[in-house]
């Protein structure tokens, strides 16, 4: 799906009880910011490739880390990763995300459901590593 | 090398600038003419292969053919043997004879066809396997590629926009702070809502044994003692 159909179906849509707000960012590669009613804090970044459909959420920047916890929380991630549904944990640049990928055929309904889900995850891994953070 | 390992070799060195290719542009052409040479290659054993086991079924019919006409001169030959003719009857084994020798050099011919079917389905598979691999592979320079232009993107937006740059630590303050707010809202909305219905103040009468109280059995049987006696 296009992002910017994308944008204009979510504008309209709500998923169990939450509704979307969205805009396209400027650049070479198009990404959709995505936020989850009463998920503010957590924006959704949307990107699309050939295959699939990208959904990020930035958790943490490395810097705002306890010293010397970062092999401790390398691994209590690696042990959520399974657990937690439809999102992964992950490191871009220099920062800790949560995402999930679709295939580029999902359905409406599939990627809402992804965005809700992500949010959801986004804001549960934030207070689950709160122990983390300087 | 797959490309996997070239990420993480990237990825290792560290000293990459951001945006920098994983893999150059003729890295990716490469991948792109490996996937359309193994496409032709596909086309073309498939095209084969439609044409060797169109000759196969070809060849199986005429066996099958020879096979009837066996069956029915040998049927020929056993008559005129009871009419005992036997010059007829071996002329017609002659011809028998010939039929048999046709089939069997069509065994020969049916084994190459069955062992070129065998080996363009094998280039078939081994073609599609090459697509498919390359694909996956191009996929992912694809995607590292788009997810590092993406965070530019994000990042030159989120740089403008100083209230989405805040920390994780604010940013789950404030979302404590929203839960907090809701879960007030709901104990003033029931708190509230006690109050409109009464519910408050029948809980509490309700609590100290006072107002209305539903009948039980114990009570009526009491009454009915009472009555009785």
């Amino acid at each position: 799906m296009d992002l910017q159909e994308l944008s204009i179906k979510l504008a309209a849509h709500v998923h169990e009880g939450m509704g979307f707000e969205s805009y396209l960012l400027p650049g070479e590669q198009p990404v959709l910011q995505i936020v989850v009613e009463g998920f503010n804090e957590m924006p959704i970044f949307v990107t699309v490739t050939d295959e699939q459909m990208l959904c990020i959420s930035y958790l943490f920047d490395v810097k705002e880390l306890k010293e010397g916890v970062t092999g401790q929380l390398n691994e209590t991630l690696l042990k959520l990763n399974v657990p937690m549904p439809l999102s992964s944990f992950a490191i871009i640049d220099d920062k800790y995300s949560i995402f999930g990928s679709l295939s580029v055929n999902s359905s409406f309904e599939d990627i809402a459901h992804e965005l809700v889900t992500l949010a959801d995850n986004a804001v549960d891994a934030l207070e689950t590593l709160e122990e983390y953070l300087a | 090398m797959s490309i996997l390992s070239k990420i993480f070799t990237a990825f290792k060195g560290g000293a990459r600038e951001v945006g920098e290719a994983i893999v150059d542009a003729n890295g990716i052409r490469i991948f792109e003419q490996e996937i359309a040479d193994a496409q032709n290659a596909l086309q073309s054993a498939k095209k084969n292969l439609t044409e060797v086991m169109a000759k196969e079924m070809q060849t199986k019919r005429k066996q099958s053919a020879l096979s009837e006409s066996i069956a029915e001169h040998e049927g020929y030959a056993t008559q005129a043997l009871e009419k005992g003719d036997e010059a007829l009857a071996l002329e017609i084994a002659e011809k028998i004879a010939v039929f048999e020798n046709e089939k069997v050099e069509l065994d020969e011919v049916l084994a190459t066809y069955s062992n070129s079917v065998a080996q363009l389905k094998a280039q078939v598979k081994e073609a599609e396997k090459t697509i498919k691999e390359n694909q996956r592979q191009l996929s992912m320079v694809k995607t590292t590629e788009s997810v590092q232009k993406a965070t530019m993107a994000v990042n030159s937006t989120l740089a403008s926009n100083n209230s989405s740059m805040s920390s994780a630590k604010a940013s789950l303050e404030r979302i404590k702070q929203r839960q907090a707010d809701r879960a007030d809202q709901l104990t003033a909305a029931k708190a509230l809502e006690n109050e409109e219905t009464g519910g408050d103040l029948k809980a509490k009468m309700a609590a100290a044994g006072i107002g209305e109280s539903k009948s039980k059995g114990s009570d009526i049987l009491e009454r009915l003692k009472a009555k009785k006696g």
